[in-house]
């Protein structure tokens, strides 16, 4: 289980992104809304496990209360035979999906990224619906 | 309300990553060949890499090694006993192993001029995969005892290996182990991994497998590659 360590790491990126960007934004009030990762089908990842670290490991930090979306990235390799990228549906397998060459050449599917973070303006938060 | 979008676009272990580069290439700038084992509990790692330290002493090369463990020393003391320098990194309940670790052991400890050195990785066959330590190979362990299908379970580790190494192959009949299905196993997630068969116990693939290491060697040493 090291989605704690990721979920640590994630959090330390996002802080010291919305420092960079938005220094105001970094003090006071839960401000933050959403952030977004994507996540490769072979970064070795749970998606479940992380969610659920990443509620605990927020807490108390400028972060608490905010949504992590995962954007799960396909696995794609490279089939020498196509000349092409190719999604694998299966990671079980990694044969060409069209012409059944085997091929270890993997193209897309490693990422671990924070891609955005969305932000709500403090003098703008209204308060939740319903 | 007007939502914000900060577009960051960083990845997580960037950090882990770069310290691994780094580490990379100035190990086999010294000519140092980093070998990382990988593999669940209980697969044999410190059996293989007792006999591989022996073997490659015996033959003259520079070893050492640096051994990951949830909390006991029990494995760097077995490991000891074959004379070579081992140091114990212990991960306090950490399961895997990080580049940072392995830069401020070596930092350190200082084992002398080395040829290989090899970092026995926490057993486990997920975590690992994702944190790269420096390695210029990373060997994952698969025993004959523990079913022939564990590529397939675990396929990130076993697709993230430059080698596969069968080990207990001495226990093969006993515990019929179907080396057809095994290898196709491996074929599936890492099309064309070499395979190696060996037994610590009676030294059967030992040779091979010590051979391997040091064609991987040579072969970096005349041309390192800037990162994997």
């Amino acid at each position: 289980m090291h989605e704690l360590s990721i979920a640590t790491n994630l959090i330390s990126l996002a802080l010291e992104a919305i420092q960079n960007k938005s220094p105001a934004l970094h003090t006071s009030a839960p401000r933050v809304d959403q952030v977004t990762l994507r996540v490769g089908r072979l970064a070795g990842v749970d998606a479940e496990a992380l969610q659920f670290c990443y509620e605990i490991a927020t807490r108390d930090t400028p972060l608490a209360g905010s949504q992590l979306v995962i954007e799960e990235v396909p696995a794609v390799v490279y089939c020498p035979a196509c000349q092409a990228e190719r999604e694998l549906p299966s990671v079980q397998r990694f044969v060409c999906p069209e012409c059944g060459q085997p091929t270890a050449e993997l193209r897309r599917g490693r990422e671990l990224e924070l891609t955005c973070i969305q932000l709500v303006e403090p003098d703008t938060v209204s308060p939740p619906a319903g | 309300m007007t939502p914000r979008i900060l577009e960051i676009r960083k990845n997580l272990l960037k950090r882990n990553d770069e310290i691994a580069r780094e580490l990379r290439s100035r190990l086999l700038a010294d000519g140092v060949l980093v070998v990382n084992l990988v593999s669940g509990p209980g697969t044999g790692k410190t059996s293989l890499l007792r006999r591989t330290l022996t073997e490659l002493r015996g033959r003259g090369f520079r070893v050492a090694a640096l051994v990951g463990d949830l909390a006991t020393d029990n494995d760097a003391r077995r490991l000891a006993e074959t004379g070579a320098p081992v140091r114990q990194i212990t991960t306090d309940g950490l399961c895997h192993l990080e580049a940072a670790m392995v830069e401020s052991h070596l930092a350190a400890w200082a084992p002398g001029p080395l040829d290989l050195l090899f970092i026995e990785n926490v057993g486990n066959l997920v975590c690992p995969a994702s944190y790269d330590l420096g390695e210029s190979v990373r060997a994952v362990l698969l025993s004959v005892t523990e079913g022939e299908d564990k590529p397939l379970k675990y396929p990130t580790l076993f697709h993230s290996a430059d080698v596969a190494v069968l080990t207990k192959i001495d226990l093969a009949e006993p515990c019929e182990f179907d080396r057809a299905a095994a290898l196709s196993n491996l074929a599936a997630v890492r099309p064309g991994i070499p395979v190696l068969e060996t037994s610590a116990r009676t030294g059967a693939g030992i040779d091979a497998w010590i051979d391997f290491l040091l064609a991987a060697r040579s072969r970096l040493a005349a041309d390192p590659l800037p990162g994997r």
